[in-house]
């Protein structure tokens, strides 16, 4: 069985990049537009990562993190956040919110897959 | 599902986010202190940025960059935001469109807008940036040569790492990646079972990594748990005590919590592209509308046989399909259905630009943005619409001495608003101006030769000259005017969507320009009815209801055609003598009311035969002159009947009424 890696993000061009990354390296690869969709499929399956962006509409990434982290079927999912700059404080809120790591944006394809490698068991 | 190229994407997803900043920007100048509405732009610019540095577009990521940069101090409330802020940010806005359209453009050419930026944002602290290109480099993976140690890593996570989704196990197997690895664990400050919480770490481990690691590439394994564990790291020969390498988690863990407040007001907003959705192009959604017509046809074509047959089974599988067509009928004509306020949109940047050009202070008004249309009508909708607001704000509205001469207020108001009617949807563009002036329309008519001096003419007809195509009020052309798109061919358009055009105005209060249009140009509902021979068709949505012609009027005199429906008179019009059937009409005759707008006409049949799905097709350019029919369909023995043309029909029938009513009056 593949695992399953959720991609939240409000930008249809980087869900897409990201999909077809994992899924190339063989991981089944799950979309949500934003926070809100973020939150409801992460509860409903079982995930080997989540990788967010913070920057979104309706609910952003720290808030999806954060009650994301609240319901019991996070326990020990990775969840890697994207930001743009190396924003250390913004770093420092996601990673409290209870976010696993990061990748800064603009990333290449092998730092993804290098990223994911590192905190998925896999 | 076919992968479709993700810089694709980008640019449509670009595209789209642009607007997205164009509406905040002119939401803000309407409303300068409406944080959410600033913090949607800066969510814009944040994306565009950060998706245009992913794939490529650098020239874009450094100018969004410094237009994020500039726009911050809006956010954080150190800069107002002022209309030339706005002026300059549509500018800049412009300028990523180019960059995104036109990849050879000079990368510098946007310097101009941003000094200008940066100065209006005050403090001047322009940072010229190359942030958005910075790669990570702590990510990749770089194994630095010439030390050849060995080293001791000693690592405790912090307590929540677990939940938090670190997993000891693969930072162990990372280590082992770099070279051989002798691990022990360190269980001292594991509490007694009772005290223990399953899901919290207490272990630690030391490592002894043998080989030629560096420290950056052991730092790079931890980089995400950095800052919440203890970790030492040290050349095996040297021994370090200490926690040289310790980082204390207390200290950065307070940094964390004190802007979250800020951050979440960002939330519950209405997303831009909320729910999933598919883009198609759109020639698909045509080809599909094409099919599902000739399944409609041939539908038809079943229910016909099926009525005439005995066979039970025949007539439950014709009525199945019958339900399932209209449903693949309604579904496709709604997925074509494109709200009316994507287009609206456009329309506020334009009104905005014209305000600051012609130094008139204008309201733009926008009214029903959820009206929906067919797609392709939408699509050639814009440039009448954009003629038709150019021509309010340009000639429609005084200046604003002029407006406070004739006691109004300064500010002129243009209102574009949508709604239902029938079976049409009117989008109406008006103005609080000074409305047309009948004398100068006709002056101008004269002039240009359209009407002879002295001829006599209603004000309707005359309102009507200025779609006229050699009508122009050439004194008036400014710049804006003039782009291409006269009245006439707002007319012509217009025709060509079988719509139709009101004007109305009042000297003094403004003028209202309203296009009324049918709501598809594909299927309809259609009523059958026949006169004499032949079957005809008729929008269903435009039918009210259908009455028996009183015997008494069926044959009273022609010069009365005006029917009692309880209690208002409705002008009706004999479809025998308008299409020239011969011989004597049926017994009982049926009457079809049928309205248009606000405006209702019966139409005199000689049998109504039920309802069918008309699927429009176009008559030849031989036939477009012929008013009373919009098109033709396809029965279901193959046979062809008219569609009547209903806004027509009624405008000819309202003809009749103010004949009458003239009439009337002489006699």
């Amino acid at each position: 069985m593949s695992k399953t890696i959720l991609t939240v993000d409000d930008s249809g061009s980087i869900r897409q990049m990201i999909k077809m990354t994992l899924s190339g390296a063989g991981y089944s690869v799950v979309e949500a537009v934003d926070g809100v969709d973020g939150y409801a499929k992460a509860t409903s399956m079982s995930l080997a990562a989540i990788v967010t962006d913070l920057n979104m509409p309706r609910m952003n990434g720290i808030e999806f993190i954060k009650k994301y982290r609240q319901h019991p079927s996070s326990r020990g999912v990775p969840i890697i956040f994207l930001t743009t700059e190396s924003d250390e404080s913004l770093k420092q809120q996601a990673r409290a919110a209870g976010a696993t790591g990061w990748i800064v944006k603009p990333f290449k394809q092998e730092q993804l897959l290098a990223v994911i490698k590192k905190v998925a068991n896999a | 599902m076919t992968e479709a190229d993700p810089v694709n994407t980008f640019r449509l997803e670009a595209r789209e986010l642009l607007e997205t900043l164009e509406q905040g920007l002119l939401d803000m100048d309407a409303d300068p202190t409406n944080s959410e509405v600033i913090d949607a732009v800066f969510r814009a610019l944040h994306t565009i940025k950060g998706s245009g540095a992913m794939f490529g577009f650098t020239a874009i990521a450094e100018f969004v960059h410094d237009f994020e940069t500039a726009f911050d101090k809006v956010r954080k409330g150190l800069a107002e935001v002022s209309p030339d802020l706005i002026r300059i940010a549509l500018a800049a806005k412009d300028h990523i469109a180019l960059l995104l359209e036109e990849e050879d453009q000079d990368p510098r050419s946007g310097d101009g807008i941003l000094t200008e930026l940066s100065v209006l944002v005050a403090t001047g602290t322009g940072v010229q940036g190359t942030v958005a290109v910075v790669i990570d480099k702590a990510v990749e993976p770089g194994a630095g040569a010439g030390d050849v140690t060995d080293w001791r890593i000693y690592f405790r996570l912090g307590q929540d790492a677990l939940v938090f989704g670190a997993n000891p196990l693969l930072l162990l197997r990372e280590l082992q990646d770099l070279g051989a690895c002798d691990v022990t664990v360190d269980i001292g400050a594991v509490p007694t079972l009772s005290s223990l919480d399953p899901e919290k770490s207490f272990l630690a481990w030391e490592v002894i990594l043998r080989g030629c690691a560096s420290r950056e590439a052991i730092e790079d394994v931890f980089m995400f748990i950095r800052d919440d564990m203890e970790l030492e790291l040290a050349p095996l020969d040297q021994q370090v005590k200490g926690a040289e390498e310790a980082v204390d988690p207390a200290a950065q863990k307070t940094l964390a919590l004190a802007p979250a407040e800020q951050l979440a007001k960002s939330d519950n907003r209405t997303a831009a592209g909320g729910g999933s959705s598919l883009r198609v192009p759109a020639e698909r959604l045509d080809d599909l509308m094409d099919r599902v017509g000739e399944l409609v046809i041939a539908q038809e074509r079943l229910n016909q046989l099926a009525h005439a047959s005995d066979d039970v089974n025949l007539k439950a599988v014709a009525e199945e399909m019958g339900r399932l067509s209209a449903g693949l009928r309604d579904t496709t004509m709604g997925i074509r259905m494109v709200q009316i306020g994507t287009l609206f949109g456009r329309f506020r940047r334009l009104v905005h630009d014209l305000s600051s050009e012609l130094g008139k202070d204008i309201d733009f008004v926008t009214i029903g943005e959820d009206t929906e249309l067919d797609k392709t009508m939408i699509e050639q909708l814009a440039d009448p619409l954009v003629h038709l607001i150019r021509n309010a704000v340009d000639h429609g509205l005084e200046s604003a001495e002029a407006r406070r001469e004739a006691g109004k207020p300064a500010r002129g108001t243009v209102r574009l608003s949508a709604f239902y009617t029938g079976a049409e949807v009117a989008i109406s563009v008006s103005d609080d101006g000074a409305g047309l002036d009948p004398a100068r329309i006709r002056a101008k008519a004269e002039e240009s030769g359209l009407l002879a001096p002295d001829a006599p003419i209603d004000e309707n007809a005359l309102l009507r000259m200025i779609f006229h195509p050699g009508f122009s009020t050439a004194k008036e052309i400014t710049s804006l005017s003039g782009r291409g798109v006269g009245m006439d061919v707002v007319k012509r358009t217009i025709d060509g969507l079988r719509g139709a055009i009101d004007v109305s105005t009042v000297k003094g209060e403004g003028s209202t320009i309203t296009l009324r249009l049918p709501l598809t140009l594909a299927i309809v509902d259609g009523m059958l009815i026949r006169v004499g021979k032949e079957r005809y068709s008729i929008p269903l949505a435009a039918v009210e209801e259908c009455v028996e012609l009183p015997a008494a009027v069926a044959h009273g005199s022609k010069n009365r055609s005006f029917l009692n429906i309880r209690g208002s008179l409705v002008p009706y019009l004999r479809l025998r003598d308008l299409f020239g059937v011969e011989g004597p009409p049926d017994t009982h005759p049926k009457v079809v009311i049928v309205s248009s707008g606000d405006i209702r006409v019966g139409l005199v049949v000689d049998q109504i035969l039920g309802n069918t799905q008309t699927v429009i097709k176009q008559l030849s350019k031989l036939h477009s002159e012929v008013k009373t029919f919009s098109g033709a369909t396809i029965l279901g023995d193959g046979t062809i009947a008219l569609i009547l043309d209903i806004m027509n029909l009624v405008d000819f029938g309202q003809k009749i009424d103010a004949r009458d009513t003239k009439l009337g009056r002489a006699a």
